[in-house]
C-alpha cells in the first residue's frame, strides 16, 4: 500500500477573478483533440477520405458535365469537396457529445469550474484542426493536376470555412443536447438536414443545369454562398462581392449556431 | 493541506433548507421528486444517503452539486449558495456521478491531469498530483491506456481519482460502487477511507447497499419519496427504530409464562410466540437477554436455546415504511 502525500500547489482562491474565457476554451479544445492526435491510423484514414471522394467523383463529373467546365472542373470541385468535408465533418460532431453524455463525462465536466460556453465553444474549434489538415492535403495533391492554387485566396477561403464550420458544429452539438434522451434521433435530423443542405448549393453538381425551384430554394440556403465564396476565392479573386456574400452566411450562421449553441448548453444538465 | 481554503473547524459544510425538485413529465405529470429535504452536514462527517431507487437521492445530490436548480427552498455547499454562486460552489467540491467521469476514448493519464488543469493547478503540478493519485488509487500502469480498456473496478477507482486531483475539502459520491463484484467494492472503498484520512474530507454519498451504508458511514439520512425519514448513526438508527430482536426456544408448555416474561423486559414490544420459541423485540439484545434467562430460571421456565438477532438497516426501513429497501432496489429506475 502506498501513501499519498500531497505536493505543494499553487491554488485559486475565493477571490481569484472570474475564470478567463480564452483559457477554458483551450482546455477543452486540448482535451477534444487529445484521441485524434493519439491515434494516428485513424487519422491518417480521415485526412485521405476527401481524396478517395475526389478522384471517384471528379472523373464522373468531368465526363458528365464535361461541357460546362471545359478543363475547369478541378478548379471548380476542389473547393467544393473542402466545403463538404466541412459539412460531413461538424454535422455529425454532436455524435462525440452524445456518447460524452452517456458515459457521464459531460456530467464531470458540468461540475468543475469551466464556463458553460467554453465546453460548447472549444468543441466546435477543434473540429477545425483536422479540417485543415484534410484542407492543405487535398490541396497540395491536386495542384499538380490542373488545379491552379492562390495561395491569398485559399488561405482566406479556409477561413471562411473555419467560421462556418464553427457555426454547423455549434448546431450538431445543439442538436445532440436537444436529442439526448432519444440519441437515435440525432441521426435522423443531421441526415434529414444534410442532404437537402448539400445538394441545394449546388456544391456537387452546378445548379444552373436544375429547375427553377432548385434555383430559388437555393438562394435560401446558407451554404450555397459559402460554396460560390470558396470558389470565388480559390480562382483568386479576392474582392468578389460573392466572397462578401460568403462571409456574411458565414459569420450569421456562427452567430446563430454559438447563440443556440450555447443556450442548450447551459439546460444540459437537466 | 486542500486546494481550495479548508473550512474551519465548527461550519457547517452543507446546509439546505426546504430543498424541493419537481420534474414536469408532461402536461398533466409532474413528478415530486425531492419533496422538503433539510439537510446539515459538518466538516469532516460521512454521510450516507439509503434509500431506494427513485426515493431522490441522486436528484438532491445533483441539486447540491450545481447540476439541476431546486425547485424551491434553500442550499449552501462549501459556504455558497448553490443557485445564486454555482461557480464558488464547483471550485470547491469534488464529484463522482454514477457514470465514468473520465471520457471512454481519452488515455487515463490525459484526463487526470486535464482534470487538474481545469481546476486551476499549472500542468506541471497537475501531472505530479495525478501520479500520486494513480498511484495511491493502483492505477500507475494505466497512465497510458485508453479509459475504454479499463476494467469496471479500476474504472470507478479513476472516477474517484478524477474527484480528487484537485484535493476538495468535501467530495460528492453518487452510488459509487455500484455495479462492482463485492470484491472491488471493499477495495473500492479501502481507497475511499483513505483518501479520506489523507484529505481531511467530508464525503456525502448514496447508495443503496444497505452493508454499505452500515458498515462505512457514520451517519445514516434515509430518504423515501423524496423526504428524509431518518437521520442518526447506524446503532442509533437500529436502537430506535428497529431493535434488537431475542428468540429464546423452550419447552412447548412454557410458552405462554415465557411470553409473560418476555413482555416485562424494558422496552420490550412485538412479542410473538411460534411453535417453541418466543421472539421478543427490545432496545439492547446483549444486556436483555441474560435478564430473561434469569427471570425464566427463577420462575422456573427451563430455556432450551437463546440467541440474539441484530436488526439490519432493512429491519429499520421496515419498520418506518412497512417496505423492505431489499424489494424495492430494482424497482424503477432512479431520477
Amino acid at each position: 500500500m502506498t501513501t499519498l502525500t500531497l505536493s505543494a500547489t499553487s491554488t485559486p482562491t475565493s477571490t481569484q477573478p472570474s475564470r478567463n474565457l480564452l483559457r477554458d476554451i483551450r482546455i477543452v479544445m486540448t482535451r477534444e483533440l487529445k484521441p485524434v492526435l493519439r491515434d494516428p491510423f485513424s487519422l491518417l484514414f480521415g485526412m485521405i477520405q476527401p481524396l478517395i471522394f475526389l478522384a471517384l467523383f471528379g472523373p464522373l463529373l468531368s465526363g458528365s458535365m464535361g461541357g460546362t467546365f471545359g478543363d475547369g472542373v478541378w478548379q471548380w470541385f476542389v473547393p467544393s469537396i473542402l466545403v463538404m468535408t466541412t459539412l460531413f465533418g461538424t454535422s455529425t460532431t454532436g455524435a462525440n457529445l452524445l456518447f460524452e453524455f452517456q458515459t457521464g463525462a459531460h456530467e464531470r465536466m458540468l461540475v468543475t469550474p469551466l464556463s458553460r460556453s467554453s465546453l460548447l465553444i472549444g468543441r466546435a474549434l477543434k473540429e477545425m484542426v483536422p479540417l485543415f489538415g484534410q484542407a492543405v492535403i487535398v490541396i497540395a495533391v491536386m495542384t499538380p493536376f490542373a488545379f491552379d492554387l492562390h495561395l491569398g485566396g485559399a488561405l482566406i477561403g479556409l477561413a471562411l470555412l473555419a467560421v462556418f464550420g464553427v457555426g454547423l458544429g455549434s448546431f450538431s452539438y445543439a442538436l445532440a443536447i436537444a436529442v439526448r434522451k432519444q440519441d437515435w434521433m440525432f441521426w435522423v435530423v443531421q441526415q434529414t438536414f444534410l442532404f437537402p443542405l448539400m445538394i441545394l448549393s449546388g456544391m456537387l453538381l452546378p445548379l444552373e443545369t436544375g429547375p427553377g425551384w432548385m434555383r430559388v430554394a437555393s438562394k435560401f440556403n446558407p451554404l450555397s454562398y459559402v460554396v460560390d465564396a470558396e470558389r470565388t476565392l480559390f480562382s483568386g479573386d479576392v474582392l468578389s462581392s460573392a466572397v462578401l456574400w460568403g462571409w456574411v452566411a458565414a459569420i450569421v450562421t456562427a452567430a446563430l449556431g454559438l447563440t443556440v449553441g450555447i443556450r442548450a448548453m447551459l439546460r444540459s444538465a437537466d | 493541506m486542500s486546494v481550495v481554503e479548508t473550512l474551519t473547524e465548527g461550519e457547517i459544510v452543507i446546509s439546505t433548507r426546504a430543498l424541493t425538485r419537481d420534474f414536469v413529465v408532461s402536461r398533466t405529470e409532474t413528478v415530486h421528486a425531492v419533496r422538503g429535504i433539510s439537510l446539515h452536514v459538518e466538516p469532516g462527517e460521512l454521510v450516507a444517503v439509503l434509500g431506494p431507487n427513485g426515493a431522490g437521492k441522486t436528484t438532491t445530490l445533483r441539486m447540491l452539486t450545481t447540476l439541476i436548480t431546486p425547485t424551491s427552498g434553500t442550499a449552501t455547499v462549501a459556504g455558497f449558495d448553490v443557485t445564486t454562486q454555482p461557480s464558488q460552489v464547483r471550485r470547491r467540491i469534488g464529484y463522482v456521478g454514477q457514470g465514468n467521469g473520465a471520457g471512454h476514448s481519452q488515455r487515463v493519464g490525459d484526463e487526470l491531469v486535464g482534470q487538474g488543469v481545469i481546476y486551476g493547478l499549472d500542468r506541471r503540478t497537475a501531472k505530479l498530483r495525478a501520479g500520486e493519485l494513480l498511484e495511491a488509487l493502483e492505477l500507475k500502469d494505466l497512465a497510458q491506456r485508453k479509459v475504454s480498456d479499463l476494467s469496471g473496478g479500476q474504472r470507478r477507482r479513476l472516477d474517484v481519482a478524477m474527484g480528487l486531483v484537485h484535493a476538495p475539502s468535501l467530495l460528492f459520491l453518487d452510488e459509487p460502487s455500484t455495479g462492482l463484484d463485492p470484491q472491488n467494492r471493499a477495495n473500492l472503498w479501502d481507497h475511499i477511507l483513505r483518501m479520506r484520512e489523507q484529505y481531511a474530507m467530508t464525503i456525502v454519498l448514496t447508495t443503496h447497499y444497505l452493508d454499505e451504508a452500515d458498515s462505512m458511514a457514520e451517519r445514516v439520512v434515509v430518504v423515501d419519496h423524496g423526504e428524509v425519514i431518518a437521520d442518526d448513526t447506524a446503532d442509533g438508527l437500529k436502537a430506535t427504530l428497529a431493535g434488537d430482536r431475542l428468540a429464546v426456544t423452550v419447552a412447548p408448555g412454557n410458552i405462554t409464562r415465557l411470553s409473560e416474561l418476555a413482555g416485562k423486559l424494558p422496552g420490550a414490544r412485538e412479542v410473538i410466540a411460534v411453535g417453541d420459541e418466543v421472539s421478543v423485540r427490545v432496545a439492547d439484545g446483549p444486556a436483555a437477554l441474560p435478564e430473561l434467562v434469569a427471570a425464566a430460571q427463577r420462575g422456573g421456565v427451563p430455556i432450551a436455546a437463546a440467541q440474539v438477532h441484530r436488526p439490519t438497516l432493512d429491519d429499520v426501513f421496515l419498520n418506518l415504511t412497512g417496505r423492505s429497501l431489499r424489494e424495492d432496489s430494482n424497482g424503477k429506475a432512479a431520477r
